[in-house]
């Protein structure tokens, strides 16, 4: 077991590599005059250095004044040990802003997960227990409709109902407002408020956020729940337990149930990593401070700093994601050998 | 293939034999044969659900590729609405000041008329200015004449203004002097070069019956040189500035009635008259009409055209990438797949290192990339299928090579081998052939998640971009918080469409996959 941890983790150090390699090339080969372009911004900002000053600067920074390799060598030198540089567009270190917004997106994506497993799971069982009924064409159209769904116009149908044709008097104020807010974390008032009126306040403009990213996310589970019940109710032990006698309730939520546990730990496992990876297009549509909203900002500012620590981030959480997929698999499933 | 229906199928032809010819038991001729590719497209056709998967596609299509060709308007065709403004007209002042008017062959110069204010300010009736004593004559209220040292005139100034009403003509000196002489002292008439003009109370001027001028003090311009206002659109619109009112309607020679709004600007004692003009802008956001079923975009479009030529690049978007992803997906996963070994674990590395790599990210940065060098919209739309494409092969690869790794092991693939087949050939003639049931699905499913990705690049702006319609780049209004609001024909059609499409592709999909192995049917 160590060893094969060992060599995947290995091998997911190899990939990284190359992975890095790519997208620092790709960065690399983007015209030089999107530096400069960079370079003359800055330098229009008031009480700012020349314009040559600032290309030198950011050649020099980001070794683009070396080859790609060498360059790409130094990246990852100063990526291993901690210096990320400074955000070109939040002038603050990389890291600090990092540490700043990915915690709001890993509690949108907590609470997401639990309730996408709460009834994705649940949903996916029931259809699998009634293949072919109605309840069963039901769900898996609907859970195909919300694979289908685009997030950006979901949202604007979500904010059209739900913020504007929907009012309710504001209890502040009496005046009518929308029955959720359209962007924003906070209301103008936060500051003023008791800290459990402040929850609340929060909880409020995250309820949009947290159902588009459920209802998004939801029909995946359900179709995988639904495929590996299926396969396990066809299966002969399955069989072996109704021919025992044992009531349907108890084949289904004990034998049935159990073994389709063994697929869903490792897909659950697996996006474990990806709570922290942030939601872009929800984030940045509610405007909401959270590491998707905030690096989809740096990326088309070219702010290539926090880009690349953005890219590696994500390239990290994929890897380990993969590697706890695989890990757990092998730890759930005693059948399972590790080569 | 089941048992089940080939029963069906020889009971039915059972029956229908029983009318004409008995065969006996044994007969082929008794038994339909169907080829595998039927027997597919009678169990896709059997699936309802992707049935109507695959009429809403066939609507897509026929919507977006031949709606594009029937439609009367262009992709890019703006419409013009006229709306009305209201345009300064014309400008309103009440004269307090002196006016000055230069006799002929006199040059009756500014320093001079400083002088005389000064004097006449004192009371005097005569002034010294630069050695040259000027005699001050008052003619009348607020009207002097201004004499030379041998009693010639230099010039007159005045309060009261002299109007030509006759458009293009110049009233002389001699004229202005009369005319005001006789306004001012109430003489009802006077004669110029011969001819004799009468005065009213009023202030018009007037040989015979025909009006020559007018005398006012209120002073009234058009904005416009070219515009000429007459003497009783002058006469009224000062009655109403008199009256303080604040619209004016004047029917002009036309006999066409039109309201003028006034504005008084107290800061620089004027009055503004602004006239309602009608002004040709883009018909945006126009409501849904005959011309237009689903009203016009933010640049004045038609937005049904918009959304067939949308379409057109959606869907051909993602059939372009689907095919550059399944054909390196083909020849990587083939190679991987046949020879297995170190070239298996060398191509499947890739792939790993490309599963990683995040896609959205990337296609942002390159896209805003794009925006900051001004890349040309068809140049992009180009690098954009290029660059989807590119990162769309690895999951084909996947799929292809685990599906050759087992077939590499049947018989007949040992048969060629026997056989002395060339390489090249065993692996696209008889492995691919057998992998292309999963290709079409995989192909069918990954079209909805292609279309998806370019939507959602075009609707951030880093996609398919203006002047190229996109069903993204449709809905990228709705960042408009009032468009959102109010002008739901703008992004429900375009948001509906794609949702529909994409869902289609699914269903189709998912139709197939049954179809195509029924035994992996859930």
């Amino acid at each position: 077991m160590r060893k094969y941890i060992i060599k995947r983790l290995l091998l997911a150090v190899i990939i990284f590599f190359f992975v890095m390699l790519i997208i620092y090339t790709v960065l690399r080969c983007l015209p030089s005059s999107y530096v400069e372009t960079i370079a003359r911004e800055k330098s229009q900002q008031p009480g700012s250095k020349s314009y040559q000053e600032w290309l030198d600067q950011l050649n020099a920074m980001y070794g683009l004044d070396k080859g790609i390799i060498p360059g790409y060598i130094g990246w990852l030198g100063e990526f291993f040990t901690g210096h990320f540089g400074d955000s070109w567009k939040y002038t603050v270190p990389v890291i600090d802003k990092f540490n700043e917004v990915v915690w709001l997106s890993f509690e949108m994506g907590v609470i997401t997960m639990i309730l996408e497993l709460i009834i994705a799971i649940p949903l996916g069982i029931i259809a699998a227990t009634k293949q072919y009924s109605k309840t069963d064409y039901t769900i898996s159209i609907l859970a195909l409709a919300f694979i289908s769904l685009p997030t950006f116009f979901f949202i604007a149908l979500l904010k059209l109902v739900f913020c504007i044709k929907i009012q309710i008097p504001d209890p502040a104020t009496g005046s009518m407002m929308g029955l959720f807010p359209l962007t924003g974390l906070f209301s103008r008032t936060y500051n003023q408020m008791t800290p459990v009126q402040q929850f609340f306040d929060r909880a409020w403009h995250l309820v949009l956020p947290i159902t588009t990213l459920v209802i998004i996310s939801i029909g995946g589970l359900m179709r995988y729940t639904r495929t590996n019940m299926l396969e396990v109710l066809n299966a002969d032990y399955i069989r072996t337990a109704r021919a025992k006698g044992l009531s349907e309730k108890k084949v289904i939520y004990h034998h049935a149930f159990r073994n389709t546990l063994i697929p869903l730990v490792t897909i659950v496992g697996g996006s474990l990593p990806g709570l922290f990876s942030g939601a872009l297009f929800t984030e940045t549509m509610f405007s909401l401070p959270g590491i998707g909203y905030i690096s989809y900002n740096a990326m088309i500012s070219g702010d290539i700093p926090f880009s690349m620590f953005y890219l590696a981030f994500l390239a990290i959480l994929t890897l380990l994601g993969n590697l706890i997929a695989d890990i757990l698999y092998a730890v759930v499933d005693p059948r399972v050998r590790l080569a | 293939m089941s048992k089940e229906n080939e029963m069906k199928n020889n009971s039915v032809n059972e029956a229908a034999s029983e009318k004409k010819e008995q065969f006996s038991l044994n007969d082929d001729r008794r038994v339909k044969v169907l080829s595998p590719g039927a027997m597919v497209a009678k169990r896709f056709f059997r699936n309802r659900i992707a049935v109507v998967g695959l009429c809403i596609l066939a609507f897509m299509f026929v919507f977006s590729f031949i709606g594009g060709i029937l439609t009367p308007y262009g992709e890019n065709q703006q419409f013009y609405t006229t709306e009305y403004l209201n345009k300064p007209y014309a400008g309103a002042v009440m004269n307090e000041e002196f006016r000055y008017m230069s006799a002929p062959g006199q040059d009756f110069r500014a320093d001079i008329q400083a002088q005389l204010i000064r004097a006449n300010n004192k009371g005097e009736t005569e002034f010294t200015w630069l050695n040259v004593t000027y005699g001050i004559i008052q003619e009348g209220e607020g009207f002097y004449r201004v004499t030379n040292a041998d009693g010639s005139d230099l010039g007159i100034a005045f309060t009261d203004t002299v109007k030509s009403s006759i458009a293009g003509q110049t009233l002389s000196y001699e004229f202005t002097l009369e005319a005001l002489r006789a306004y001012a002292n109430n003489t009802g008439s006077f004669t110029v070069d011969g001819k004799t003009y009468t005065v009213d109370e009023g202030g018009g001027v007037v040989e015979g019956d025909k009006d020559v001028a007018f005398i006012s003090r209120y002073i009234v311009n058009a904005i416009s040189p070219d515009i000429f206002l007459s003497r009783q659109f002058q006469e009224e619109l000062v009655e109403e500035l008199e009256a303080g009112a604040e619209t004016f309607t004047f029917t002009g020679e036309d006999g066409e009635a039109r309201t003028y709004l006034i504005e008084y600007r107290p800061d620089v004692k004027q009055w503004q008259i602004k006239q309602a003009e009608p002004t040709r802008v883009y018909d945006k956001y126009a409501s849904p009409s005959l011309e237009h079923p689903l009203g016009t975009d933010r640049h004045g479009m038609d937005m049904l055209t918009r959304l067939m030529y949308g379409g057109r690049i959606s869907l051909v978007i993602g059939i372009i990438v689907e095919f550059i992803g399944t054909f390196l997906g083909m020849i990587m996963g083939g190679l991987a797949g046949y020879f297995g070994k170190w070239v298996d674990q060398l191509i499947m590395r890739i792939v790993d290192i490309f599963y990683c790599i995040p896609s959205t990210p990337i296609l942002i940065i390159l896209g805003a990339a794009m925006d900051a060098l001004n890349v040309d919209p068809s140049l992009r739309m180009l690098y954009l299928m290029l660059i989807l494409g590119f990162l769309n092969w690895p999951g084909m690869a996947r799929l292809i090579r685990g599906q050759i790794l087992s077939l590499r092991e049947q018989e007949f693939m040992t048969a060629t081998e026997a056989g002395g087949i060339r390489v090249s050939r065993r692996i696209f003639k008889h492995l691919i052939p057998n992998v292309i049931p999963q290709i079409i699905v995989s192909v069918t499913m990954g079209m909805g998640g292609v279309i998806i990705t370019e939507a959602s690049l075009s609707f951030l702006g880093l996609g398919v971009k203006f002047p190229y319609a996109s069903w993204g780049n449709i809905i990228n209004d709705v960042n408009n918080t009032y468009v959102l609001t109010n002008y739901w024909f703008i992004w429900i059609p375009a948001g509906a469409l794609l949702l529909l499409t994409v869902l289609a592709f699914n269903l189709v999909g998912d139709g197939l996959r049954d179809a195509f192995d029924p035994k992996m049917k859930r």
